[in-house]
């Protein structure tokens, strides 16, 4: 088939924009033909002005900030000593010891089963929703870190030792950009883990949040409300996954 | 002729007992101030073990080596690694001042030497480039700087140009050889390459498949400046090239 002069890439763009496009339409379309049953599958229309209707209100903008404040500071309390615990285990054995059988055994509790733990210490409110955000990226970028640290090539450790590098320089010049990858590679990880354990944390204890928002919509059968909540949960994660992408561009400039 | 490094009985044992590895035994040679010499032997023959305990990356389990210590503020020796010893997280310029910077050199004037030497080398256009973004010849050519702009006393080379091709080897070593002549540092060159030892080094030393040994100290004919391209049109280049095959052919076939 000749595309009118398009370019392959021209080409597979236009059908990469029309296919979801297509389907939005069918999903309007069986919807307003009675085909789908509109109680539990509403048509994008419907959506769409729900979604008008609570931001209009001021709701939904709340329930977002709700959302986005409790996973960027569990975010950043659980990112900042995991990177740093990780890395002080890959440098050090002797704390890679002690510190190996007590990730091995919390890390695979599912993080949400400790929330009510959590929320005897932090209470009902926000406190508890950061903490359990912050327990599972910490154990994940700690891992991430550790295994960035100690699969460095060991040639570079071989340079730094001939150049004579101090201490302090072999881990700013060396150590630390050669981990940077995997220690990225963990955070990528640890975001789509948050926002899981966000959701749910806020479905079962909580008078905000995007979670509740699904949860309370449900709970009510405002099922254009629970797609709206959805819509925007899926939305803060593709934008913070973005946001951390443009961080890792920054930092890593070598690898682009 | 006085020796820069002297190298009195080096023995390398990796590993205990049974499972160990006699790596080196008994290594001994002295290495006179300016003096360009090539170690030459089958792979895993220990000499790169003996590049790396000069470098200070290894421990002799036995025997020492002595070198005069170097003039003031400047580093005893350097150390060009084989591929992929070029940090990816560092451009050509940052890579080539590396040295400089961990001496503290304060940043103006690491770069304005770094970049002088990537002038030599033309590579100035590539400053901000990173190693990926390099040919292997660009990188081999950086790597040198990285030891060069470091002014150590003395060059110690791990099969630098093993991964090239047989042309872009052959520029390398007549770069190698002019920045050589410029500065006449004592220079440690291992290879496995008859041709390449033939070309650059003053003296060969032919080692023996492991344990390490000298086999034979061959010493090189050839005037400077050289140059390795049309030295091997040299009859005499084809006739120690094949004498020194003779001498490790058996030793390669053990290996």
């Amino acid at each position: 088939m000749r595309g009118g002069g398009m370019t392959p890439a021209t080409q597979e763009r236009l059908v990469a924009i029309a296919s979801p496009l297509a389907a939005l339409l069918a999903w309007q379309a069986l919807a307003d033909g009675g085909v789908l049953d509109t109680r539990y599958l509403p048509s994008p229309w419907r959506i769409l002005l729900a979604g008008e209707q609570l931001a209009r209100s001021g709701d939904l903008w709340a329930h977002t900030r709700a959302s986005l404040y409790r996973l960027a500071v569990g975010f950043a309390l659980g990112a900042v000593p995991g990177i740093l615990i990780g890395m002080m285990m890959g440098l050090n054995r002797f704390l890679r010891a002690a510190l190996d059988p007590l990730i091995a055994a919390t890390y695979p509790i599912p993080k949400i089963a400790v929330l009510p733990l959590l929320m005897l210490v932090f209470g009902i409110g926000d406190g508890s929703k950061i903490a359990v955000v912050a327990v599972s990226v910490l154990l994940l970028s700690a891992i991430n870190t550790m295994t960035g640290v100690l699969g460095i090539d060991r040639v570079y450790f071989d340079v730094a030792k001939n150049f004579r590098s101090p201490p302090w320089k072999l881990f700013t010049r060396v150590i630390l950009p050669a981990a940077l990858p995997t220690v990225f590679a963990g955070l990528r990880i640890s975001l789509g883990v948050a926002l899981v354990v966000l959701v749910g944390a806020e479905f079962v204890a909580s008078r905000a949040g995007i979670g509740y928002l699904i949860w309370s919509s449900w709970e009510t059968l405002a099922v254009e409300d629970m797609f709206v909540g959805i819509i925007v949960i899926t939305m803060l994660g593709v934008v913070t996954t973005q946001v951390l992408k443009e961080c890792e561009r920054f930092f890593l400039p070598w690898r682009h | 002729m006085t020796a820069k490094i002297r190298i009195d009985a080096l023995t390398k044992r990796f590993g205990e007992g049974d499972r160990g590895h006699l790596a080196l035994q008994e290594f001994s040679l002295d290495v006179a101030e300016g003096e360009f010499v090539c170690l030459l032997g089958p792979s895993g023959c220990g000499k790169t073990t003996v590049l790396r305990i000069m470098a200070g990356l290894e421990q002799a389990s036995s025997g020492a080596v002595v070198t005069s210590p170097p003039p003031p503020g400047r580093p005893a020796n350097s150390m060009v690694f084989q591929e992929h010893g070029l940090f990816p997280w560092m451009t050509a310029l940052e890579n080539a001042a590396y040295g400089l910077e961990m001496r503290g050199v304060p940043r103006r004037e690491r770069e304005a030497r770094a970049l002088e030497f990537l002038a030599r080398i033309g590579l100035v256009k590539f400053r901000s480039h990173y190693p990926h973004q390099l040919s292997g010849g660009m990188r081999q050519r950086v790597s040198l700087a990285r030891a060069f702009v470091n002014d150590p006393d003395i060059l110690l080379m791990d099969e630098p140009f093993a991964a090239l091709d047989a042309q872009t080897k052959l520029v390398l070593q007549q770069e190698l050889l002019a920045l050589w002549e410029a500065e006449r540092k004592t220079v440690v060159f291992v290879t496995h390459g008859i041709d390449e030892a033939l070309s650059l080094g003053d003296r060969i030393v032919v080692m023996t498949g492991a344990p390490g040994r000298i086999k034979q100290v061959v010493p090189v004919p050839f005037e400077r400046p050289r140059d390795p391209a049309s030295l091997r049109a040299d009859a005499e280049f084809g006739r120690l090239s094949l004498e020194i095959w003779h001498l490790i052919e058996r030793e390669v076939q053990a290996a």
